[in-house]
């Protein structure tokens, strides 16, 4: 029923001036435009720049500053609009954060990726685990080994170290588990891999 | 209809129709959350990439042998097109020289699929190709140098 959409809203105003007339105002509004209409303009207020898309979302396109988060969060509490979190994807980028300081600290961990998961997220390993799963298409142990291997990629590119002392970098036990390693989950050789990043290079210096 | 924003958008161009119908059947197999367009060719897949407005795939599947517009040709359109820079291109072939390889990869492509006989072998190359490149577009990792041979 269209009608339901609609809430039609008698107030009265009382004048004080006039010899105590009462004025009547009538107004119709759709309910469901309400909230999308004032966050619209309150991140304008802000200064913040979102896309409007489809089912009421809306794409926060820059990064909001902390102070103006609380401001808009405050805001919008006037209208009680409360911000919600999708907390499976807010878990989902805490583990990939720490996935990632995992993947770029130079030192030996004391405890083991689980463990340190667990204690840092303050929850049981089967749980992280199962979210990342079912939210990423790819497993924790999986993306650790990407994020590696992504990691390895840029050293190679920059060409500063030598495979040897790549390998170390990233704490393989030999250069040939490092090799295999890069093998098995890029498909292709170390070597190939450069000659390919080389012949990319030359070819955009050629487009230059 | 599913419009979840999660979902993945692929194309295939491969002018053999066993070869579309047997990757259609093992991807829909595959029962990833995702959308599968085929074209019968490069000219009917660059008309298609070429219009306004049109939603771009996650990753398109290229043939490299096709009649008319072949799929070393779309590779180069492709890589010519700004528009296009987010979108990865699985380079799929009966071929596995490694010339072929190189100079795929080389000229833009990230991944190049060797045409697998086996019905089971083409699902989990198709899974596995799909889960590595959702990554690529979830996790912030660099494009540049996502390369992978299978």
């Amino acid at each position: 029923m269209i009608q339901e959409k609609y809430t039609t809203v008698y107030f009265s105003r009382i004048s004080v001036k006039e010899n105590d007339d009462e004025m009547k105002f009538n107004i119709v509004y759709q309910a469901n435009l309400i909230p999308m209409a004032i966050l619209k303009e309150q991140l304008e207020k802000f200064d913040i720049n979102y896309v409007a898309c489809n089912h009421g979302e809306i794409d926060i396109l820059d990064e909001i500053s902390e102070d103006h988060y609380k401001q808009l969060e405050l805001s919008l509490g006037k209208y009680s609009i409360e911000i919600l979190y999708d907390q499976k994807s807010q878990l989902v980028q805490r583990i990939k954060n720490i996935l990632q300081e995992v993947a770029y600290d130079e030192n030996q961990q004391l405890l083991t990726l689980s463990d340190y998961l667990s204690n840092q997220l303050g929850l049981s390993y089967g749980y992280i685990s199962y979210v990342f799963t079912t939210q990423t298409f790819t497993s924790i142990e999986n993306f650790v080994i990407m994020l590696k291997i992504e990691r390895a990629k840029k050293l190679i590119i920059e060409g500063v170290q030598s495979i040897k002392e790549i390998s170390y970098t990233l704490n393989y036990s030999s250069v040939g588990h490092f090799s295999r390693q890069f093998k098995k989950t890029t498909g292709l050789t170390i070597s190939v891999f450069k000659k390919i990043v080389n012949n990319r290079k030359s070819k955009r210096t050629v487009i230059k | 209809m599913n419009t979840n924003n999660d979902q993945m958008n692929i194309f295939l161009a491969d002018d053999d129709e066993d070869d579309r119908s047997l990757f259609k059947l093992a991807f829909d197999e595959t029962k990833l959350n995702s959308n599968l367009s085929l074209f019968k060719s490069g000219t009917e897949l660059m008309e298609y990439l070429n219009q306004d407005d049109i939603k771009l795939p996650h990753i398109l599947f290229l043939d490299l042998n096709m009649p008319g517009k072949t799929g070393a040709q779309c590779l180069a359109e492709i890589k010519a097109n700004q528009k296009f820079r987010n979108m990865s291109v699985a380079i799929y072939s009966t071929s596995n020289s490694d010339k072929d390889i190189e100079d795929t990869l080389s000229g833009g492509a990230n991944i190049y699929i060797h045409k697998p006989n086996d019905f089971q072998k083409l699902k989990q190359i198709i899974k596995h190709v799909l889960k590595i490149n959702w990554q690529y577009h979830t996790s912030g990792l660099n494009r540049e140098s996502f390369f992978l041979s299978i």
